[in-house]
């Protein structure tokens, strides 16, 4: 059979964003995968020049919105870490709260998304009806579904009220009672495995070598997690990294899944020790020096990195994304595969273009 | 304050890359920054078991950097963008977009980091 180039995207039915990759096919094998990126790159880190670095707070938080406040969370630690400011301790309990409850609402919102690239519509409404009950929390807590906007240099803006806590603890439990409901679908049914066991597998090897990031790399068998560094509140909380030895989409998807109800648990850990205290330090002067911090998105680990003079504007902010990450393990998935698994694959790294093209 | 830090030069560049390959570091990423006399400073980032080792580099913008996308791969994603963002050349980039990974053949200015610089126009 001849070879031919086939186009996946900039438009594609199973991605919301602008993600291409040129696939060299023969038959309807695919030998070989080629990726374009910049179809809306938005040259946020540049913003640095423009905008002060506390107006960077609102920049960051716009690279992507399913995790605009771990973002602003990983931003805001590198600034406090350079200026020497001590976050109190409830603001970084409260910080813990929002992430975790992002990562269920992207969580939820990339299974749905995956039943349907497969097929599975109901499953997908599934998903994403249980997503709203996060939303809804978001929004009665911080004003907001999505851009949060809580973080500020020192602490966070808003506070969470006794009777705020019980709503969450009943809102989470009913989402967790509910995603387990549909537990043995997403796990254990004919049509879901039939497309994701066996199919774009990443070798732990492969993963480790390629730089593979977040559920990406845990569902090949390497546990890794930067919430193990500890930074907010989880040095107080229980959790060990959710792996997966087979390296498929279906590992992929059992991690994101886990990860869901992993992150229902640490929401409840942490309002349970939320401490008292002030919800911000004072911020004065302007940061000096270079810093590097790291968290772990729902896509994996995001890495920003900082460098500031004394001024208002910060001479750099770097900002590597998961997705930017996991385009290269892409890259070594797709060989080999069929033409009509090519979706689900891409689907199963959690493609974020506005990440990647932040 | 970053920690972890090793300096190197052009010349050891590839040789330390592959000695943390070698010692099972992860290449997490490079982090580049403009400082100023046409010099930037590049500092690769490598993790193994949660801590950080980076490698800092200061090039002069003109000259050609050795690519290390022969001995991590998926260093040829942030060296492309490099080229896009900072105008620095790699050399033996395993697959060069040659400054067109995020622009266009007609972009005639790079609109994104600090360094803003014209495109040699095409003839």
């Amino acid at each position: 059979m001849a070879r031919t180039i086939i186009p996946f995207g900039p438009q594609h039915p199973v991605l919301p964003e602008p993600l291409h990759v040129k696939l060299v096919v023969e038959d309807e094998i695919v030998l070989e995968a080629i990726p374009a990126l910049g179809y809306v790159h938005r040259g946020l880190e540049k913003l640095a020049e423009i905008r002060d670095y506390h107006q960077m707070i609102q920049v960051v938080e716009r690279v992507c919105g399913i995790c605009s406040n771990i973002h602003s969370m990983c931003y805001c630690q590198g600034i406090e870490e350079i200026m020497g400011i001590e976050v109190p301790r409830r603001a970084e309990y409260l910080r813990t709260i929002w992430s975790e409850l992002h990562r269920m609402h992207s969580h939820l919102l990339w299974l749905g998304l995956f039943a349907d690239a497969f097929g599975f519509e109901a499953l997908f409404m599934q998903f994403w009806r249980i997503r709203e009950r996060i939303m809804d929390i978001n929004e009665a807590t911080t004003g907001s579904r999505v851009i949060t906007s809580v973080n500020i240099v020192g602490g966070v803006r808003q506070d969470l009220t006794p009777e705020m806590c019980s709503w969450i603890l009943s809102e989470v439990d009913t989402a967790v009672k509910e995603i387990k409901e549909i537990q043995n679908t997403i796990l254990n049914d004919y049509t879901v495995c039939a497309r994701t066991k066996g199919v774009g597998v990443l070798t732990k090897e492969q993963a480790y070598d390629l730089g593979a990031a977040g559920p990406t790399l845990r569902g090949s068998g390497v546990a890794s997690d930067m919430r193990l560094l500890k930074y907010a509140a989880f040095d107080k909380l229980d959790f060990e990294p959710i792996v997966e030895q087979d390296g498929d989409c279906y590992a992929r998807s059992t991690v994101r899944f886990r990860e869901t109800l992993q992150s229902a648990e640490l929401v409840k850990q942490a309002i349970a020790g939320l401490p008292q205290g002030d919800l911000a330090a004072p911020c004065k002067g302007n940061p000096e020096g270079e810093i590097i911090t790291r968290v772990e998105q729902p896509r994996g680990e995001c890495l920003y990195y900082m460098k500031g003079s004394g001024k208002k504007f910060l001479d750099r902010v770097r900002i590597r994304t998961p997705t930017f990450a996991n385009v290269p393990p892409l890259l070594a998935m797709l060989p080999n595969c069929e033409l009509a698994d090519v979706p689900v694959i891409i689907l199963s790294i959690d493609p974020c273009i506005s990440c990647t093209e932040r | 304050m970053i920690e972890n830090q090793i300096d190197i030069t052009l010349e050891s560049l590839v040789g330390e890359v592959s000695k943390m390959k070698s010692d099972g570091q992860r290449m997490v990423t490079f982090s580049c920054t403009d400082i100023g006399d046409g010099q930037a400073d590049i500092i690769y980032h490598f993790d193994k078991n949660e801590v950080l080792t980076n490698l800092r580099l200061t090039v002069d913008m003109d000259k050609p950097v050795p690519s290390i996308s022969g001995v991590y791969f998926a260093a040829l994603l942030i060296e492309n963008e490099l080229q896009d963002q900072f105008d620095i050349k790699f050399d033996g980039l395993v697959l060069d977009f040659g400054r067109k990974l995020y622009l266009d053949d007609e972009v005639t200015i790079i609109p994104m980091c600090n360094n803003t610089k014209a495109m040699k126009p095409k003839k």
